[in-house]
């Protein structure tokens, strides 16, 4: 299993593996919007918690199709499929690697472009500590879509429209938690510990559902 | 050990692809399932490494060095395609599946650099997997049969794009593999230069049989 990871992670920095296309979109979503929003300062810090959740939702749908189409086409889907190791934990080990490679740089960009935002350290924190919580539950119910889209030759869009829907009480629970950090009287901890309470939900969910569903592609 | 198939039947979409083949193989024998393309070779080698789902029978290995739940366990399948990453080295190709893999009971696989030793490429385990031609990646393909031991292999046409003396080799790994205990089913037009193998035809829709090879 710790081949896997290591393998994946290899993978997604050598040439077309594409860790670095979802930080990159990233920073260009959030580096456009102060020009499209104008120099309103405060305004600016008010939106910024939520444009960052948006764009690293945006940017973690990037490429999440590939995540079993690459293994099909080469025909190492067959020789996953086929082992006694537990289809649900080899699904496990893809989904964490792929956080690793393109889910972590995320969380590590967003301090500087909460800057862009003109945020201040309190909000920017909470940011990161969110985004942290929360990203790897993006991963996980993208990899459901994944599963389901293996087969199709342009899966890319299908991915991202079946797994917005369940990505969005993540996206609700993250921004909410930021808020609830930097406005005064609504608690931080509660709408926090539900989105880590999401995350360990689809962490289960997540790969089970996607191991049915490339049991049942295979052709 | 004994691979044990019997009444199979298999389905692609509505189209039923061949039905009743049964056979039986005990371990040091291969099979060669022939037949004209289309006539469900393929489909037949995916149903016993357990990627299509049998509409009817069972295929079994019985008495085997430790129990398997699914045939598949305890098979390596060498299909179409690869199943090596282009941006890899080699090396990180067969290391990865020596780890993945995992050793069967009763056989130990053999490095990396042995098994590309093995197919003839010793010396170029550090270019990426994708530098390599056509048939020197089929050959670093069939070096991943030996960097974990499995009893059974499932070969869908081994020796598609290999020139005469890549064929001779790879005659010598599978027969090393059935001196060792092994199974080895393949699918294949060309003669595989074994000696003494059972044959399968598979005939598309009609009935197949099975014979022994003279």
């Amino acid at each position: 299993m710790i081949a896997m990871l290591l393998r994946d992670l290899k993978l997604s920095v050598r040439a077309g593996g594409g860790a670095l296309i979802g930080v990159l979109f990233f920073m260009t979503v959030v580096a456009v919007i102060p020009f499209g929003v104008g120099p309103d300062l405060n305004l600016l810090a008010r939106i910024g918690p939520a444009i960052l959740w948006i764009g690293a939702l945006l940017a973690s749908l990037l490429g999440l199709d590939r995540l079993f189409q690459a293994e099909r086409e080469d025909g190492s889907l067959d020789l996953i499929l086929m082992q006694e190791t537990p289809l649900v934990l080899t699904v496990f080990v893809k989904c964490v690697a792929h956080w690793i490679a393109t889910g972590l740089p995320l969380v590590i960009a967003s301090p500087l472009l909460g800057l862009f935002m003109n945020m201040d350290e309190v909000a920017i924190g909470a940011t990161t500590l969110t985004l942290l919580a929360g990203t790897p539950a993006i991963t996980f119910i993208g990899a459901a879509g994944a599963g389901i889209a293996v087969a199709l030759p342009r899966g890319g869009l299908l991915v991202s429209i079946l797994v917005l829907p369940l990505a969005i009480p993540v996206l609700i629970f993250g921004v909410s938690a930021v808020y609830a950090a930097i406005q005064e009287p609504a608690p931080f901890l509660p709408p926090f510990l539900i989105l880590v309470a999401l995350n360990l939900f689809f962490a289960v969910i997540g790969p089970v559902a996607a191991a049915a569903a490339l049991r049942l592609s295979s052709d | 050990m004994r691979l044990v198939a019997e009444g199979l039947s298999a389905r692609r979409g509505e189209d039923l692809i061949f039905q009743d083949v049964s056979f039986e193989i005990a371990g040091g024998e291969a099979l060669v399932v022939k037949g004209a393309n289309g006539s469900g070779k393929s489909t037949l080698l995916r149903v016993l490494a357990g990627l299509l789902p049998a509409e009817k029978g069972t295929a079994k290995l019985l008495a085997a060095a430790q129990p398997v739940e699914r045939l598949s366990e305890a098979a390596h399948y060498l299909g179409h395609r690869n199943a090596m990453k282009r941006e890899l080295t080699v090396d990180e190709n067969l290391s990865f599946w020596k780890a993945f893999f995992g050793d069967f009971a009763g056989g130990t696989g053999v490095s990396a650099d042995e098994a590309a030793e093995s197919v003839g490429l010793g010396g170029i385990v550090h270019l990426p997997f994708g530098y390599l031609s056509a048939g020197q990646q089929r050959r670093m393909a069939m070096a991943k049969l030996l960097v974990a031991w499995r009893p059974v292999w499932i070969l869908d046409e081994p020796t598609a794009a290999l020139d005469a003396a890549a064929e001779a080799m790879f005659a010598g790994l599978v027969t090393a593999h059935l001196a060792h205990g092994g199974i080895a089913i393949a699918a294949t037009h060309q003669p595989l230069g074994l000696e003494g193998v059972k044959e399968l035809r598979m005939k598309g829709f009609e009935y197949s049989s099975l014979e022994t090879w003279a």
